[in-house]
C-alpha cells in the first residue's frame, strides 16, 4: 500500500498547484459577471506562474514518488517548464481571442490548467499506469477545448473527430500496456527495463506490445498514417486552442517516448529504430507534400506540424544522448515558433476567424510591416533559415541522424526541409509580394498577444543564436533515471 | 589600433548589419535620411575592406586577421573568421559594390525605399560573412542567411515575374546548400570538428577513402556549381538576374554567383584534392560548355538585361575552368576574372539599369542611334562592353589571359574552345552595342533622352577607373594572391597522383 507522505507530495507540487488553480476557475466561474471573466484567464496565467515556482521548489528536492510511480528528475522539469510556457501563451493569447468571438468562458482556462497537468504527469510519470492517466487527463481537457467554438459546426466536427480518433488510438495504448504488464508482471518503467533488458527476452509478443503502444502515441504525435485526423482538427479549433494542440501534447507524446522507448524499451532498440525510421520518413514526406497544395493558413501549419513530428523522429531514430538532446532542444525550439504563429494568426482572422486563408495575407506587409515582419520570422524559422531556433534545432537533429550514420534518412530530411521552403514562402510572397489591402490589416494587437509575440521571437533568435543554456540542460538529463 | 585590427574583419562584416538596424528605426517617410544613411555606412564599410586590403600582409601564407570565439559548445562551432588572398579581393569586391548598387537605386527605388536599404545593408553582412568565415557552419549560416534580403529585393522590387524567379533562386539554392549541410556534418563525423583548419589539417594525415571523398566533393560541389551557375545548373540564374532591381542584379552578378566559385576553391579543392583531380575533366568540359552555350544564347536575346546575364554564364564558365586545370596562371586567372567580372559585368547591369530608367524597357529593337542622343552615356557603355569582352589594357583581359594560358598547360583543346568563347563574346557584345548605339535614331522617344546626371557620372567614372587600373597594373592584386593559390595548389598536388604541368608562374607586369 502506498502511504501519502508530505516528500512524495512536494514531488507533485506544480501539478497539485497547476490542479488547485484550475478548480478555482471552474468554482469561480459562475460567480464571475460575464463583462468580468477576462479576470479568470489572469487568475489562470497567476496558476501558471505559481506552478513555475512550485517547480522551482520541486527541482531543489529531485527524486522518485510513490513507490516509483513519478520521477521528479531533470527530465521531467524540462518538460514541466516547456508546457507551463506553452500555456503561458496560450492563456495570454487567448484571452483577447476569446472576448472577440463572444465564448468567453472560464472552462476554457480551465481545461487549458487541467490539461497541462496531464502532460506534466505524463512526462513525470515512471509507470504506464499513470502514464496513461496523464495522457487522459490532458486527452479529454483537448478534446472539449477543441470544440470550444459551439456555434460553429466546423469545430464540432473538429472536436468529434478528436475525440474519436483519439479515444480509439488511446484504446492502442491501453492494449500495449496490457500485454507488457502480461509479460513482466510490472507497469513500473525501471522494472520493465530490468525484465526486457536484452533482444534475448524480446519475444514476438514483446514487439506487438511495442507496435501497440507506438500506435498509440503515434496518433497523439500525428505521425504517418496517424495523421488524417490532424489538418481538419487543427482547422476546426478556435486557434489558440491549435497552437496549444500542436505542441502541448505532441512535445508530451515525445517525452513518452523518450521515456518508453528510448529508456525502458532500450532492448528492443533494434524494432523501435525501424519504427521511427520509417514513420520519421513517410512523415516528413507526407506533410510536407501534403502542405504544399494548401490554401487555408491553419490547414497549412497542420501540415507543417506534421512534417516537424517527422523532423523530430529523426532525432528519435538517431537516438543517443546527442538524439534525445536534440530532440528536447527541438521540442522547445518548435513550441516557441508554433505557439507564436497560430496566435498571431489568431488575432488577424478577425470576428468568427474569417480570414485563415493566404490570400487573405495579402498586402500585410506594406500596411502593417512590424505585424508581417514577426509572421515572417515565424515562418522562416519553422522553414529552418539559420540564426533563428529553427535551423540549429534541425541542425541538432541532423547531426546526431549523422553520427548515428544515417546519411538516407538525413538527405531525405534536408530535401523535405527544402521543399517545405517552398510553402512556408508563400505566405511570406502574400504578404511582401502581391497587392492588395484586405482586413487582416486591420487586426488589434492586445498588449497580451504583444507579449507572447515577443517572447516567441526572442526566444527564437535567443535560441537559434546562444543556444548553449539549453544544449547543456537537454543533454544532462536521461529519459529514465538509472 | 591593435583592438580595431583584432576585431577588423567582425567590424567590417556586422557595420552593415548595425546600418540596417539604424535604418530600422527611422521612420519610413524620410526616405532621403535613409538613402544618405545607407550610403554612409556602405562608403565605411568601403573603407573598411579597403582597409584590409591594404593592410593584408603579401608574403605570409596562411590565414590573416584572424579571429576566434567559442560559439557552441556541443557540437564544437566556433566564430571564427580569417582571410587570405582569395577572400580579401571577394570582400573588397562586395564593398566596393554595395555603396555603387545604393547609389544606384538612388531614384530609381520610390516603393518601400526604408525596407530596400535595410535589405541591402543586410544582404552586405551576409556577402562579406560568407568570405571570411572559417568555420564550416558559420559559413553555412552567412551562406543561407544572405538569402533572405536577395529573396525579398528580387521579390518585391522586381519586375513582372519577380515572384517566381525570387522562389526559383531560393529553392535551387537551398536544394544545393542541403546536400553540402550533410557533407558537413559527415565530415564533421570523420574529423571531429567545424573548423576549416582543423578539418583541412585532420584530412591531410588521414585520408577518405575515395568512395567517400567522392560524395563528399559532390555534396559540396553541386551547392557550389549551382550558385556559379555551372551549366546546366544555370536555369535560375536568367530569370533571377533579369526580375531583379538593378541593385539586386549588381550583387547577383559581382558578388553571390563568385560565392560558388570561391567556394570551390576555398573548399572543394583543399579538402578533397583526390575527388578534385578526378571530377576536373567533366567540369571543365561543363565549365567550357557553359561558356560557349551562354555566349551563345546570350547573342539571340532581344532583352538587354538577358543578354547580360547569360554572358555571366559564359563568364562564370571562365572562371570556374581556370580552377580546374590546376595550375598558378589558371587559378591566378581565374580569382582575377572573379573579381573583374564582378566589376564589368555589375556596371553593364547598372547601365541597363540606367537606361530602364530613362526608357522603361530593355528590348534592344527598341533603341539605335543612342550614340548621338546620349554620348556621355554611350562612352561609358562601350569602355564596360569591351572591358566585358576582354580587350587588352582593360580588367577582363588579364583573366580570360591567364585562364587561358593555364588550360592551354593542362590540355590545348581546353585553351582552344575556351578562345572560341572569347570570340563569341567579342560578337555578341558589339553586336549589342552596334544595334543599341548606332545607326539612326530610328525611335522617336530616343532623341531626346536625358544623358547622364552628376550621380551617374560619377558612379560609371569610378567603375571606369577600377577596369582601367585592373587592365594596366594588375600587379598589386595578383601579388596578393600568390600564397593563396600557392598553398592552394600545394595541397591539391600533395596528395595526388596526376600531376599538370606546370610553368613557372610570373607574370611581369609591364609586358600588357
Amino acid at each position: 500500500m502506498i502511504t501519502l507522505q508530505t516528500a512524495d507530495l512536494l514531488r507533485i507540487l506544480p501539478e497539485i498547484v497547476l490542479s488547485a488553480f484550475g478548480v478555482l476557475v471552474m468554482v469561480l466561474e459562475p460567480f464571475v459577471e460575464a463583462a468580468h471573466k477576462k479576470l479568470l484567464g489572469w487568475l489562470a496565467v497567476l496558476g501558471v506562474l505559481a506552478a513555475g515556482a512550485a517547480t522551482f521548489r520541486t527541482s531543489l528536492d529531485p527524486g522518485m514518488a510513490f513507490g516509483g510511480a513519478l520521477a521528479a528528475d531533470g527530465f521531467s522539469f524540462y518538460f514541466i517548464y516547456l508546457f507551463l510556457l506553452v500555456a503561458g501563451l496560450v492563456i495570454l493569447g487567448s484571452m483577447d481571442y476569446l472576448e472577440r468571438d463572444h465564448i468567453q468562458h472560464g472552462e476554457y482556462y480551465a481545461l487549458v490548467l487541467l490539461g497541462t497537468v496531464g502532460m506534466c504527469f505524463m512526462a513525470a510519470s515512471t509507470d504506464l499506469i499513470m502514464i496513461f492517466l496523464g495522457l487522459e487527463i490532458s486527452s479529454i481537457s483537448t478534446y472539449i477545448l477543441a470544440g470550444f467554438r459551439r456555434q460553429d459546426r466546423v469545430s464540432n466536427e473538429a472536436s468529434l473527430k478528436y475525440f474519436l480518433l483519439g479515444s480509439f488510438a488511446t484504446a492502442f495504448f491501453l492494449f500495449g500496456i496490457a500485454w507488457v504488464y502480461g509479460l513482466t508482471g510490472t507497469t513500473n518503467l525501471l522494472g520493465i527495463r530490468a525484465q526486457l533488458a536484452g533482444p534475448g527476452q524480446w519475444s514476438r509478443f514483446a514487439i506487438v506490445a511495442l507496435v501497440l503502444m507506438f500506435v498509440g502515441l503515434a496518433f497523439k504525435l500525428s505521425t504517418v498514417p496517424f495523421q488524417i485526423w490532424t489538418p481538419d482538427v487543427y482547422q476546426g479549433s478556435p486557434a489558440p486552442v491549435a497552437a496549444f494542440l500542436s505542441v502541448g501534447p505532441k512535445a508530451a507524446a515525445f517525452a513518452i517516448l523518450l521515456r518508453v522507448f528510448v529508456g525502458s524499451f532500450a532492448g528492443a532498440s533494434g524494432v523501435t529504430f525501424q519504427l521511427l525510421w520509417v514513420s520519421a520518413a513517410l512523415t516528413m514526406c507526407v506533410g510536407n507534400l501534403a502542405a504544399l497544395w494548401q490554401s487555408n493558413i491553419k490547414r497549412l501549419l497542420a501540415y507543417s506540424s506534421i512534417a516537424h513530428a517527422g523532423y523530430i523522429l529523426v532525432g528519435l531514430a538517431a537516438g543517443g544522448s546527442r538524439g534525445v538532446s536534440a530532440v528536447m532542444y527541438y521540442l522547445v525550439a518548435y513550441s516557441l515558433m508554433n505557439v507564436g504563429a497560430f496566435i498571431l494568426i489568431a488575432h488577424l482572422a478577425s470576428t468568427g476567424e474569417r480570414l485563415v486563408e493566404i490570400e487573405d495575407y495579402k498586402g500585410l506587409g506594406a500596411e502593417r510591416p512590424a505585424v508581417a515582419a514577426c509572421l515572417a520570422v515565424l515562418f522562416l524559422s519553422l522553414a529552418g533559415i539559420p540564426t533563428t531556433a529553427g535551423f540549429l534545432g534541425k541542425f541538432y537533429l541532423f547531426r546526431a541522424a549523422m553520427h548515428s550514420h544515417l546519411v538516407g534518412l538525413t538527405v531525405l530530411a534536408l530535401l523535405n526541409s527544402t521543399v517545405s521552403v517552398y510553402y512556408y514562402l508563400r505566405v511570406i510572397i502574400a504578404m511582401y509580394m502581391r497587392e492588395g489591402k484586405t482586413e487582416t490589416s486591420a487586426a488589434v494587437l492586445p498588449w497580451p498577444v504583444r507579449v507572447v509575440l515577443a517572447t516567441s521571437i526572442l526566444g527564437i533568435f535567443y535560441l537559434g543564436l546562444a543556444p548553449n543554456l539549453l544544449v547543456g540542460i537537454s543533454s544532462l538529463t536521461l529519459p529514465l533515471p538509472r | 589600433m591593435t583592438w580595431y585590427t583584432a576585431h577588423a574583419l567582425s567590424i567590417v562584416t556586422f557595420l552593415p548589419l548595425v546600418g540596417a538596424a539604424i535604418i530600422a528605426f527611422v521612420g519610413r517617410e524620410r526616405a532621403p535620411l535613409i538613402r544618405w544613411l545607407a550610403l554612409l555606412v556602405s562608403v565605411l564599410t568601403f573603407f573598411g575592406t579597403v582597409g584590409l586590403y591594404l593592410g593584408f600582409d603579401l608574403h605570409r601564407s596562411g590565414m590573416q586577421f584572424e579571429e576566434f570565439h567559442v560559439w557552441m559548445v556541443v557540437p564544437p562551432v566556433n566564430y571564427h573568421l580569417g582571410i587570405d588572398g582569395l577572400s580579401v579581393l571577394m570582400i573588397l569586391l562586395a564593398g566596393l559594390l554595395t555603396p555603387l548598387s545604393i547609389l544606384v537605386s538612388w531614384n530609381s527605388i520610390t516603393q518601400r525605399v526604408k525596407e530596400f536599404f535595410l535589405f541591402l545593408l543586410a544582404l552586405e553582412t551576409g556577402m562579406i560573412g560568407v568570405f571570411v568565415s572559417l568555420d564550416l557552419i558559420l559559413f553555412f549560416v552567412f551562406w543561407e542567411v544572405m538569402l533572405i534580403p536577395m529573396y525579398f529585393l528580387i521579390g518585391i522590387w522586381g519586375h513582372e515575374r519577380r515572384v517566381y524567379a525570387a522562389v526559383k533562386f531560393m529553392i535551387y539554392t537551398m536544394a544545393g546548400s542541403a546536400l553540402m549541410l550533410v557533407g558537413i556534418l559527415y565530415l564533421y563525423n570523420v574529423t571531429g570538428s567545424f573548423d576549416f583548419p582543423d578539418v583541412l589539417g585532420h584530412l591531410s594525415t588521414t585520408l577518405l577513402s575515395p568512395q567517400t571523398e567522392r560524395w563528399l566533393f559532390l555534396a559540396f560541389f553541386v551547392a557550389f556549381a549551382i550558385k556559379v551557375p555551372l551549366f546546366p545548373f544555370h536555369t535560375w540564374l536568367p530569370d533571377a538576374h533579369v526580375e531583379a532591381p538593378t541593385a539586386g542584379s549588381v550583387l547577383l552578378a559581382g558578388v553571390l554567383l563568385k560565392m560558388g566559385t570561391y567556394g570551390m576553391l576555398r573548399f572543394c579543392l583543399p579538402l578533397f584534392p583526390a575527388a578534385s583531380h578526378e571530377f576536373a575533366p567533366v567540369i571543365c568540359v561543363l565549365a567550357i560548355v557553359g561558356i560557349i552555350y551562354g555566349a551563345l544564347v546570350a547573342m539571340v536575346q532581344p532583352d538587354l538585361k538577358k543578354l547580360v546575364a547569360y554572358s555571366s554564364v559564359a563568364h562564370l564558365g571562365f572562371c570556374v575552368l581556370g580552377i580546374f586545370v590546376f595550375n598558378a596562371q589558371g587559378m591566378e586567372g581565374s580569382i582575377y576574372q572573379m573579381f573583374s567580372h564582378g566589376v564589368s559585368t555589375g556596371a553593364l547591369f547598372m547601365l541597363v539599369g540606367m537606361l530602364y530608367d530613362r526608357r522603361h524597357t530593355r528590348l534592344i529593337s527598341e533603341f539605335g542611334g543612342l550614340a548621338t542622343s546620349v554620348p556621355v552615356y554611350s562612352t561609358f557603355f562601350l569602355i564596360v562592353t569591351l572591358s566585358s569582352l576582354g580587350l587588352p589594357m582593360l580588367n577582363g583581359f588579364i583573366g580570360e589571359f591567364l585562364i587561358i594560358v593555364g588550360s592551354y598547360h593542362s590540355r590545348a583543346l581546353y585553351a582552344a574552345l575556351a578562345a572560341v568563347g572569347v570570340v563569341l563574346a567579342a560578337v555578341y557584345l558589339l553586336w549589342m552595342y552596334q544595334r543599341v548605339f548606332y545607326g539612326e535614331i530610328r525611335n522617336e522617344k530616343n532623341r531626346n533622352l536625358p544623358d547622364c546626371d552628376r550621380r551617374e557620372k560619377f558612379i560609371l567614372t569610378t567603375v571606369v577607373l577600377v577596369i582601367l587600373a585592373m587592365g594596366i597594373y594588375p600587379q598589386p592584386f595578383l601579388r596578393r594572391l600568390d600564397q593563396s593559390v600557392a598553398s592552394i595548389l600545394q595541397r591539391v598536388e600533395q596528395q595526388t597522383w596526376l600531376s599538370t604541368e606546370r610553368a613557372p608562374v610570373r607574370l611581369p607586369g609591364g609586358e600588357r
